[in-house]
């Protein structure tokens, strides 16, 4: 199927040139309520902190940071408190000055309720920069850039958070066709790439061009949805002002899940980026709009990602976009936003997508696209899930072209292997099936149990992998050293023969001479001398005693015996 | 009639030699049923099951010298496994070889360790590291938890500690629909 889309790129002098731009279609998806118009009806609001902050060092992909402050420690505003562990990290920075009060565990923006380490920060209300060095990443090699952009915690912000340098490479070829620039913003309710766009639109458009550089992509496509003409206008007046060619702006029918990797990809070229394969095999790399203003600051102004926009939105008075510090609590955002009294809980994302929070007092981090303000009357409780009839209607609508109901199956009965034959892992948990289900089974709650405990068995499985490993090099080291010290010992054993021999052929020797006979004899005469003084010594006071002397002396020596064999089971054997 | 033999006779030496050379050309490298039941124990290598690891346990499985419920670290779900692979039927694990326990790994106090090396010469998969007189600590992500370390310890400072579930390894709950009592649906 195909759908013209309208794109606009600059004319010579500033006329908008319009041309038909073929777009593709991709399978299924849905028209969800989008309700995001009570979100943009105010500008960014930018919120500093002002209660301590509490920053996760693990907050992307890979790797948990190692913290390098501790507490006592005072820093400025974008100063790194978390080091990337390896590659596949990211840094973590201050997100405002202030005092590390503690380096310690606390409840993590998860749907587990579990901690993690968190740096807690006691702002000083000064909001003061570390010195800033923009990067001049033409005169750097790839490495340097990369490493630049892992160490300024830039991670993918459309809320995956892998991190971006590992993105920045142009894979095979050595250079891209298209660069896509992902700001559909699908999910209903959040706004917050909408305002960034119709804000910042000349920030996305240095950072595209930026990227477009480091990826060698011949062009960038920016797609936008078409239900965000603000953000469209926004975006094609800063490209016209900022004359950068190969940047076009695309406009992209409405339909959810438009802003998934793959299917923005193949809405926009084509493509359909097959199981296993990754889209820069077919010369496409794809990143949110959010993403690219985040190299445009890190590279073009030297700042760390220590903010992103988040949409506050629900079931409050006033839905808005702030631009908040990361570590700040959600509750403190959403209670900006005049929360309704039957508020009873927080989601971070978008309805579709989005987890449910443990508690309402969990930091902001850079995965937080939105936070979501949840009653029992906005979302009600899902009616009781009621058996699978087969209608296939989840299959119509799967933008991954999977078969959810057999996903289901497997994944219930607990068969995982047959789930992932059946490319559980192509799933984005987009949520479509669920929406559409008619017996209202909660499906992507039962793909994701199938896929942590695959992760989880494969875990294991090289884990024991290893240890066999381990445990066959021990035997192996164990019978080596056998040998050697077989080796050892028959080598001493030679040797101690050798000697026995020379001692024999000494002996085999003539007789001593005079000099050592008579040495020999003044020995054993000085021997002889000593033991007959031996001899000769009596004691003095055991001699003429009296019998009631003898007598109490062999009293005595009985008690002594008495006493011994008393004593014998707890003093060591007599020698 | 002696034709008929004879030609009988060519077949069966030509099939015999065609049949002798597949048996030298594509002989097959050790025992593949004991490679699948190794590949399904979890390698603690604890000896739990009375045999001195889990290869050597593998091989009596595979010789049915051992049944399949002697592996308390691979618990249930190791002898459904097994079960499956050896077209057996899924037993109880026997409990004179253990219970099946939470993954833990041995933990070492420092502070009473007096360096005697005889822990590093229990572990069989090498996750200790010190020297004598040195102080020792496990590899924790090393350990398999096989407990060998803990009865050699002079001093009894190796204690197994459960491994506690993080953000990382927490893993989703199979979905359940929670049921409410009828008095409070109606109410």
């Amino acid at each position: 199927m195909e759908v013209s889309g309208i794109h606009a790129h600059p004319g010579q002098q500033g006329i908008c040139m319009k041309t038909l731009r073929r777009l593709f279609d991709f399978h299924g998806g849905i028209k969800p309520d989008y309700r995001k118009e009570s979100s943009t009806g105010d500008p960014i609001t930018v919120v500093s902190a002002s209660t301590s902050l509490v920053i996760p060092l693990h907050q992307s992909i890979g790797g948990p940071p190692r913290p390098i402050v501790c507490a006592g420690d005072r820093v400025l505003k974008g100063q790194r408190i978390g080091d990337a562990d390896g590659n596949v990290s990211s840094a973590v920075h201050a997100s405002t000055s202030g005092t590390v009060t503690a380096v310690e565990m606390r409840l993590m923006p998860h749907t587990s309720g579990l901690s993690a380490l968190c740096v807690i920060i006691e702002p000083d209300g000064r909001d003061e920069w570390m010195p800033l060095q923009p990067f001049d990443f033409r005169a750097a090699t790839p490495t340097q850039t990369r490493d630049y952009l892992r160490d300024a915690g830039v991670v993918g912000l459309g809320g995956a958070v892998f991190p971006s340098h590992l993105k920045l490479s142009p894979g095979k070829q050595g250079k891209l066709d298209t660069l896509v620039i992902n700001g559909a913003e699908c999910e209903p309710f959040i706004t917050c790439d909408d305002v960034l766009m119709r804000e910042r639109a000349e920030g996305i458009i240095k950072g595209t061009a930026l990227m477009r550089e480091m990826l060698a992509a011949a062009t960038a496509l920016i797609g936008i949805e078409d239900n965000k003409p603000e953000a469209i206008a926004a975006m094609n007046q800063a490209l016209q002002q900022s004359g950068i060619a190969h940047i076009e702006v695309v406009v992209v029918p409405t339909r959810y899940p438009a802003g998934g990797a793959k299917q923005l990809i193949r809405v926009l070229t084509g493509i359909e980026v097959p199981h296993g394969k990754r889209s820069t095999d077919y010369g496409v790399q794809c990143f949110n709009v959010g993403t690219a203003y985040a190299i445009h600051e890190a590279i073009d102004l030297g700042k760390p990602l220590i903010s992103r926009i988040v949409t506050v939105a629900g079931n409050v008075g006033q839905a808005r976009n702030f631009e908040v510090p990361f570590g700040m609590s959600m509750q403190n955002l959403a209670d900006r936003c005049n929360p309704r009294p039957d508020t009873d809980r927080l989601i971070m994302g978008g309805p579709m997508m989005g987890v449910l929070m443990p508690a309402a007092d969990v930091p902001v981090v850079k995965a937080t696209n939105c936070v979501l303000v949840g009653s029992p009357k906005l979302f009600p409780p899902p009616p009781p899930e009621m058996p699978c009839i087969r209608c296939g209607e989840c299959a119509k609508v799967c933008p991954a072209d999977l078969q959810p109901f057999e996903l289901y199956w497997f994944s219930r009965a607990k068969i995982f292997g047959k789930a992932q034959e059946y490319n559980l892992f192509d799933c984005i948990e987009c949520g479509c099936c669920a929406y559409v289900c008619p017996s209202h089974i909660p499906l992507v709650d039962y793909y994701r149990f199938a896929k942590s405990e695959i992760w989880a068995r494969e875990k294991e499985k090289t884990s024991a992998d290893e240890a066999r490993e381990r445990y066959e090099f021990r035997l192996l080291r164990e019978e080596r050293e056998k040998q050697e010290k077989a080796a050892k010992l028959a080598a001493k054993t030679a040797a101690g023969r050798e000697k026995a021999a020379a001692a024999i052929a000494d002996a085999e020797k003539p007789a001593e001479t005079p000099e050592q006979a008579a040495k020999k004899a003044l020995i054993s005469a000085a021997l002889e001398r000593a033991r007959a003084e031996k001899a000769s010594v009596v004691p003095e006071n055991t001699g003429n005693l009296t019998s009631a002397q003898q007598a109490e002396i062999s009293a005595i020596e009985a008690r002594r015996a008495e006493i011994r064999e008393m004593a014998k089971p707890h003093l060591p054997p007599d020698d | 009639m002696i034709a008929a033999i004879l030609v009988m006779a060519l077949g069966a030496v030509i099939l015999g030699a065609a049949l002798g050379f597949a048996a030298v050309k594509f002989r097959v490298e050790g025992d593949p049923l004991v490679e699948k039941i190794d590949a399904i124990l979890p390698q603690t290598q604890c000896g739990q099951c009375s045999y001195p690891g889990c290869k050597p346990y593998a091989q009596a499985i595979a010789k049915g010298e051992a049944d399949i419920n002697q592996c308390p670290p691979g618990g249930e779900e190791g002898i459904r496994k097994l079960a499956d692979l050896l077209g057996r039927e899924v037993k109880e694990l026997s409990a004179e070889h253990g219970i099946e326990k939470p993954k833990s790994v041995a933990f070492i106090d420092e502070q009473v360790c007096i360096g005697c090396t005889l822990c590093i010469q229990a572990c069989p998969v090498d996750a200790i590291v010190g020297a004598a007189k040195q102080m020792h600590t496990i590899v924790a992500d090393q350990c398999t938890g096989c407990e060998l370390c803990v009865p050699p310890c002079p001093v009894n400072c190796i204690s197994m500690e459960p491994l506690a579930e993080d953000v990382e390894s927490w893993k989703w709950k199979y979905p359940v629909f929670t049921l409410t009592p009828a008095s409070k649906a109606s109410a």
